[in-house]
């Protein structure tokens, strides 16, 4: 047992973990003071959390999801709707996951029994779909005026309702979702994803049951996002159906290629990225996205690895050593 | 009534069927999903618009616009993006047309107005009478063109040279490499034509829709719903997908709903998966 923990506690590994949380920690100390930045901050947590479902549906297993947004805004929905009943937010996050799981395996089901450009479109279907449920059907979701007065959430007692605390509640979940998702890509799991990805017949031939793993992949991903969006409606307290539109899916997509689709970096590189240069670049947000489409393009074109393949860069060169992997 | 819905759905089940035929032959020459379609249309419709306004007549702002359409959406594409990626997986080159359709229509945003206009009625606005039924000078022209342009796509691709070569290459790629066909040359020579075809599509579209950068996105989604229904990979799947789902939408929202006339469409397009996956007509691929 001792030997398996020295295995596991390598140098690199402590410093990165070391790292992550003193960031984490860093964060409300410095920003702590401006509510705008804390939300920010937030937001970005929110945002990998996402991302890092993304990931893993693409990045690991090589499918495509175009109805992310989607699965998110079912979150976000059910923590909105149950926790204006009265409910509490802990049994709200939970369900609202497990119904973007299961919303993961429902869509997948049809679209993976075809060839895969159809789960591309399947999926921004389901995105319309759900877009339009959203802003229609006004009894239940209030429309396009959305539902404010979303509760933040009390952890035993303790209150999270001020920015700092919820920025804390955000953080604990990323943290706690970095660790389950190092642990399935580690597992056999994150193997079979991995296999499917890298060639699919191969690993059928293997005993990968392709339809399982790649179901298993993208409930797993939806449901990283319906937690996401659960997290999403009690930090603004309000939710509307304008932030789930299907053009939301395409910008992970390209949030994910920025940082670098099936780096377990990438996650945290592309929203870090790409949510924080536009508040540098204000009032120019047009132009902002003609920037960053051109720029994945490029990367796509020139890189496929992303902005986290930059750092493999700075590992061969300057530091000399083979760069370390995150995952198997 | 009844005539005029049909007419109106034929209409824009035609142009549905123009895009979606362009679609097809992408993903039949170069494997090439184009989620930029319906923003190559935007940028067709946007820069026949600024010419129109800029006191071109119209059949030359035309003209101008095809030709213009034909290099840089068609070549410039193909050769400066897809080219580059066209050995990597279908997820990349998804990515790719996901980031070239943002590109696309936020260039336009940026650029030119994020601002709707109203394109002008170039058919003319008087109707046609044929007794009691009442027809759209828009509807009639529309159908009437449309079907001419596929009419001649097919002449094309069956009786000419080079639509031999795209038919040798969409079936065998390999086998065509061996008997000679210049294989990129011919993926491009798509791709142009996509690019033409599109740009017809956007001066029958643009009168009826306001032109604006993000119009597109759901005439591109359509397109993919009509070929993924009629089958993707056989221009007269894409052809029929284009009219059933054009007349589907205009029963929906005359009887049903407006707001919900996409999820209907939608229903069909998964029950038509679910029972035949490659679309009612297409062909099983390898």
């Amino acid at each position: 047992m001792t030997k398996r923990l020295k295995e596991k506690l390598t140098v690199g590994r402590v410093v990165r973990w070391a790292i992550f949380l003193a960031v984490i920690l860093c964060i409300p100390l410095i920003f702590g003071g401006n509510r705008y930045h804390m939300y920010v901050a937030t937001l970005i947590g929110i945002y990998i959390i996402t991302i890092q479902g993304l990931n893993l549906t693409v990045g690991y297993t090589g499918q495509i999801s175009l109805g992310h947004a989607a699965f998110m805004g079912l979150g976000a929905y059910t923590v909105a709707l149950m926790t204006l009943a009265g409910y509490s937010f802990w049994l709200a996050l939970p369900l609202g996951a497990v119904i973007s799981f299961v919303a993961g395996l429902l869509v997948g089901l049809p679209s993976l029994r075809v060839k895969h450009h159809y789960l591309a479109l399947v999926t921004l279907g389901f995105g319309t779909v759900v877009y339009l449920l959203l802003s229609n059907e006004y009894e239940i979701t209030g429309g396009f005026s959305g539902l404010p007065g979303i509760p933040r959430p009390h952890f035993f007692g303790i209150d999270l309702s001020s920015d700092v605390g919820f920025y804390f509640l955000v953080a604990g979940f990323l943290v706690l979702l970095t660790i389950v998702g190092l642990w399935i890509l580690n597992s056999r799991w994150g193997r079979a994803f991995k296999a499917i990805r890298e060639n699919d017949m191969r690993a059928e031939m293997v005993g990968v049951s392709l339809l399982a793993y790649k179901l298993l992949a993208f409930a797993i991903g939806a449901a990283y996002a319906g937690i996401a969006g659960g997290l999403l409606a009690p930090l603004m307290r309000f939710v509307d159906p304008t932030s789930f539109p299907v053009e939301e899916s395409f910008w992970f997509l390209l949030m994910l290629i920025i940082g670098g689709s099936g780096r377990f970096e990438g996650a945290f590189i592309g929203a870090i990225v790409v949510m924080l240069l536009p508040e540098f670049l204000r009032g120019a947000q047009q132009l902002f996205f003609v920037i960053f489409a051109a720029i994945t393009l490029l990367l796509l074109i020139f890189w496929p690895s992303g902005l986290a393949g930059l750092s493999d860069v700075f590992y061969r060169r300057v530091l000399r050593r083979t760069p370390p992997r995150l995952t198997k | 009534m009844f005539i005029q819905l049909v007419v109106s759905g034929i209409a824009i089940g035609a142009i549905y069927a123009l895009v979606a035929i362009g679609f097809t032959l992408l993903w039949q020459a170069s494997r090439t999903v184009n989620f930029a379609q319906g923003d190559f249309l935007t940028v067709s419709a946007v820069l026949m618009f600024i010419f129109v306004c800029l006191g071109v007549p119209f059949v030359w702002a035309l003209v101008v616009t095809v030709v213009i359409a034909a290099a840089l959406l068609g070549f410039a594409v193909k050769r400066g993006i897809i080219q580059p990626l066209i050995n990597r997986s279908h997820t990349t080159i998804i990515v790719a047309t996901i980031a070239l359709s943002f590109l696309a229509n936020n260039s336009v945003a940026a650029f030119w107005s994020t601002q709707c206009k109203a394109f002008p009625q170039v058919f003319g606005m008087t109707p046609y009478k044929l007794g009691s039924i009442i027809l759209s000078r828009q509807h009639v022209w529309t159908i009437v063109i449309a079907i001419g342009l596929i009419l001649a796509i097919n002449l094309f691709i069956q009786r000419t040279k080079p639509g031999k070569a795209m038919q040798a290459v969409a079936q065998n790629r390999d086998a065509a490499r061996v008997l000679g066909i210049n294989i990129t040359r011919v993926t491009t020579m798509v791709f142009v034509m996509n690019a033409i075809i599109v740009a017809f599509a956007a001066m029958l579209i643009a009168p009826v829709y306001m032109v604006r950068f993000d119009m597109g996105l759901h005439l591109g989604l359509k397109a993919f719903y009509s070929a993924m229904i009629g089958g993707f990979n056989q221009v007269r799947g894409a052809l029929l997908g284009g009219f059933l789902v054009g007349i589907i939408e205009t029963f929906t929202s005359a009887y049903i709903s407006n707001e919900y006339r996409e999820v209907i469409v939608l229903v069909v397009l998964i029950a038509v998966i679910l029972i035949r996956k490659e679309g009612l007509l297409g062909t099983e691929e390898r």
